[in-house]
Formats: C-alpha cells, sequence, structure tokens
C-alpha cells in the first residue's frame, strides 16, 4: 500500500502486512513498527514508486532462483534476492535441498510407473508362455522359439523345458564360459581364490556397460561345476562364497598356513592376512578351515580370537 | 596356596580356556580339564566345592595368563566329571558338588581289598575306624572324607560285599 502526499517532503510509506507464522530468518525476527517510511528530500519519489509498484505487483523475488554468488557489499539489484551472510547462505542451501528433493521425488514416480508396467509385463508374457506349453500343437516350432527368445532377452527364465542344470539358462551358461575368460588370469594373480564380491566388481569393470545383476553372476557360477570349466563355486561353512581355479587345493593350503601360525606362536585374521598377502575375509575362511581340520584351535578373549597350532592333539 | 601344585601345559595354552569348536579337539581339551580337576581337589584335600568358588579358584582362572575359563564351559567341564562318576551334584540348583578323585566304586575295591587281606571279613566298623584308625594308617583310603567313604561304601553294599548299619549314635558298616 502506498500514499503519496504533495507536502514539501516527499514521503512513501509502505504498510507492512503482519510477519507469518513460517518466516525464514532474517535481519530483525520482529519490529514494534507496521510500516516503512521511505522520505525523498530532493526528488526522485515518482521514479522510485512506479518502480517499487511494479516490484510489487510482479513479486519477480517469488519465482527467481537465489543468486549463487556471496557478495555481500554489491548493490542490491531490484527483484534479486540479497543473500548477506550466514543467514544468506543457509537460506540458498535450503534452496537448494528442497529443489533436490523434489527432483528425486519426480524421478521415482517414473518408476514406480514403470515397475507397474513392467510387472504387468511379465505377467501378460507368463500367460503367453503357459498358452505354448499348453497348446503346442496350435503354434508352429518357429514361432515358439522366437517368443522364448524374446523371454529370454526380457530375463524370464525359459519355462517350457527343464533345465537339467536346475535353474541355469542359456543366457548363464554363455555367461559362465564369459567369465572363465576373465577371470582365469586374476585368480592367478590371487593364489587361486577370490571372494564372489571380489569377482562381481572385477567382472562388471572389465564389461563396462551391461553390467550384471548379483543374481546373474550368482547363477552363472553355479553351473561352473556342471560345465565342467576351470574354476568353480565354493561355499563356506560361514556362507562365504568364493570362486577357485579347479587346480586350487584349499585343503593343501592348509599345511602352509599352520607353518605360518607355527612360526609366530599364534595369529589373529588380520595378522595373517597381512602376511600372507590375502583378503582378511579370505584369510579367515582359511583359518577357520584349518580349525575345521583339526591342524588349529582358537584363543577366544576380550583380546580378540587368535588361532594356535593345535597342541591338544600333537602333545601328548 | 598352589603349594607345590604342578600345572599341566594346557595351563599356560590360551586355547585351553576357549571351549574349543572342533568336537575331536573339544574331546582331548575336556579330558584335560577333567583330569586337571581331580588332581587339583586332589592335592588341595578338595573333596567338595560350589560353582562360584570354582570360577574364582586358580583351578579355572588363571590370572597370570589373564585366562578364565567362562562359567558355561566349567558347567560343562563339570557335566563330564559326573558323568564319569567323579562328580556328584549336592543340590538340586546344581551350586555346589562333590568332588571325587577316585570314583566311589574304585574305593569300595580298595576298602574291600584290606578287608579281606587284613582278614577281617564279617567284622563290623565305624565309619571313623575305617577312615582314622590306627590300622588303616598306611592305607590310601585314610583321612578319606565322610561322603566319598560312604558312597564307596554304598557301591559295596550294591554287590552285596558290605551292609551300612548304626553303631551307637552313628554309622558303620559290616563287611561279609
Amino acid at each position: 500500500m502506498l500514499n503519496f502526499t504533495g507536502n514539501a517532503i516527499a514521503k512513501i510509506v509502505v504498510h507492512l502486512h503482519p510477519a507469518p507464522p513460517n518466516k525464514e530468518p532474517g535481519p530483525f525476527q520482529s519490529s514494534k513498527n507496521s510500516y516503512i517510511k521511505l522520505s525523498f528530500r530532493e526528488h526522485g519519489q515518482i521514479e522510485f514508486y512506479r518502480r517499487l509498484s511494479e516490484e510489487m505487483t510482479q513479486r519477480r523475488w517469488e519465482t527467481m532462483p537465489v543468486s549463487q554468488s556471496l557478495q555481500t557489499n554489491r548493490r542490491p539489484q531490484s527483484g534479486r534476492i540479497r543473500a548477506v551472510g550466514i543467514v544468506g547462505i543457509e537460506r540458498k542451501l535450503e534452496e537448494k535441498r528442497k529443489e533436490t528433493d523434489k527432483n528425486i521425488s519426480e524421478a521415482f514416480e517414473d518408476l514406480s510407473k514403470l515397475m507397474i508396467k513392467a510387472k504387468e509385463m511379465v505377467e501378460l508374457s507368463k500367460s503367453i508362455a503357459n498358452k505354448i506349453k499348453e497348446k503346442q500343437g496350435d503354434i508352429t516350432e518357429d514361432e515358439t522359439i522366437r517368443f522364448k527368445s524374446y523371454l529370454l532377452s526380457m530375463g524370464i527364465a525359459n519355462p517350457v523345458t527343464r533345465e537339467t542344470y536346475g535353474s541355469g539358462t542359456q543366457y548363464h551358461m554363455q555367461l559362465a564360459k564369459q567369465l572363465v575368460g576373465i577371470l582365469q588370469v586374476p585368480l592367478e594373480e590371487r593364489g587361486g581364490i577370490m571372494s564372489l564380491t571380489e569377482v562381481y566388481c572385477l567382472v562388471n569393470r572389465a564389461r563396462g556397460m551391461e553390467l550384471l545383476s548379483p543374481e546373474d553372476l550368482v547363477n552363472a557360477c553355479k553351473m561352473l561345476d556342471a560345465l565342467k570349466l576351470p574354476l568353480r563355486l565354493r561355499v563356506f561353512d560361514s556362507g562365504v562364497m568364493v570362486i577357485e581355479l579347479q587346480s586350487h587345493k584349499e585343503e593343501e593350503m592348509l599345511a602352509s598356513a599352520l607353518e605360518t601360525v607355527s612360526e609366530k606362536g599364534s595369529l589373529t585374521s588380520e595378522e595373517f592376512a597381512k602376511l600372507v598377502g590375502m583378503s582378511v575375509l579370505l584369510a579367515k575362511e582359511r583359518l577357520l578351515l584349518a580349525e575345521k581340520m583339526g591342524h588349529l584351535c582358537r584363543d577366544d578373549s576380550v583380546e580378540g580370537l587368535r588361532f594356535y597350532p593345535n597342541l591338544f592333539m600333537t602333545q601328548s | 596356596m598352589a603349594m607345590s601344585f604342578e600345572w599341566p601345559w594346557q595351563y599356560r595354552f590360551p586355547p585351553f580356556f576357549t571351549l574349543q569348536p572342533n568336537v575331536d579337539t573339544r574331546q582331548k581339551q575336556l579330558a584335560a580339564w577333567c583330569s586337571l580337576v581331580l588332581s587339583f581337589c586332589r592335592l588341595h584335600k578338595q573333596s567338595s566345592m560350589t560353582v562360584m568358588e570354582a570360577q574364582e579358584s586358580p583351578l579355572f582362572n588363571n590370572v597370570k595368563l589373564q585366562r578364565k575359563l567362562p562359567v558355561e564351559s566349567i558347567q560343562i567341564v563339570l557335566e563330564e566329571l559326573r558323568k564319569k562318576g567323579n562328580l556328584e551334584w549336592l543340590d538340586k540348583n546344581k551350586s555346589s558338588f562333590l568332588i571325587m578323585w577316585r570314583r566311589p566304586e574304585e574305593w569300595g575295591k580298595l576298602i574291600y581289598q584290606w578287608v579281606s587281606r587284613s582278614g577281617q571279613n564279617n567284622s563290623v566298623f565305624t565309619l571313623y575306624e575305617l577312615t582314622n584308625g590306627e590300622d588303616t594308617e598306611d592305607e590310601e583310603f585314610h583321612g578319606l572324607d565322610e561322603a566319598t567313604l560312604l558312597r564307596a561304601l554304598q557301591a559295596l553294599q550294591q554287590e552285596h560285599k558290605a551292609e551300612i548299619i548304626t553303631v551307637g549314635d552313628g554309622r558303620g558298616v559290616k563287611f561279609f
């Protein structure tokens, strides 16, 4: 609201609305005055009044993004939010955060819609696949094969024939063969054994595009033995999964593990890993295997878990 | 209080104080513990103990090594001794037990052998005479605690080689 008086000293009075409850922090939290009086000693009030009413109408400060620079000395330009000091920085960060939040929610909206559609697609394919199974005679073999390949390319396992290799599919078989190519040399470099997580990282890094899902990797690995490939999947008692060269004999490693432990009197998994140059995870599995075979025994205390040569068996 | 007791090598081996997960290893470990408990109690002439005492005793608590056998594992050792016939629980809560470095049957045998050797079959003895009498000074069962003695005689009673009777105010035994 503006008032224009014709007195010698021109004044413009700007009446303020009361502060909203969610008012952002500013130079003043509150004031006893509800108006601002602007005095114009010389002139300029007409021009000022025009510009001010223009801006009050347009309210450009509500739509304009906050300026990125922190030049607090700069003269305020009309329409820009003046960001002063800490308060200004905080305000900018808050705006940015809100913006990001909004973007993410919107993106996920699309994803949930996609997932709903995907589910429908899978259901549809399954029902068609079942129909094929039932009415084998009505569809030509060629069409069946084509449809099956479409299913496969969508990642749906072949529902028509029972795989001799369990849940494996052609895709996993091919993948298994591929893995041999990728992993042979790295395995040799790492003493013939790698944890499945290490394999996952290595393989995906090698592929670059068309990354493998963990399920696909595990399913492919499960077929290694059956396909008589030079690698195999091994699951330890603890549940840890590793890939080994067929030529790798973990049991033979135990003899040298025992020697190493004996030399040092006793070792923790970490100490052993460091000495031998293995990951701590695989080192622990080796020590546990040695314990299972009776070569080592354990000392479990507040100081940690240490392995000793199994003197219970070797000493009288 | 350690006296001249010689600890076995296992006592200085930290894994001795961790219950071993490997079954074969555990078997050896428990056998070593049983043997240690019996020789310890024999030397210290301790015929009974509470579980609380056991926990703090140097037997299960090697202060120098900074290792103690956890109470669950102590229970397992005690159960092994019970199965072998060297231990008997004195209460329902399993808080205190009788420990016999020789099984009652073995004591019974020794006592009966002495009775036969000295031609005293068909004689009557008070319990006190058997364990503290002059005649038994050279015998191994001299100084045996009453609880164990009674069980030894009960074992003989089962074999019809003896009968526990009342003699005056106390108890005695007749050998056949």
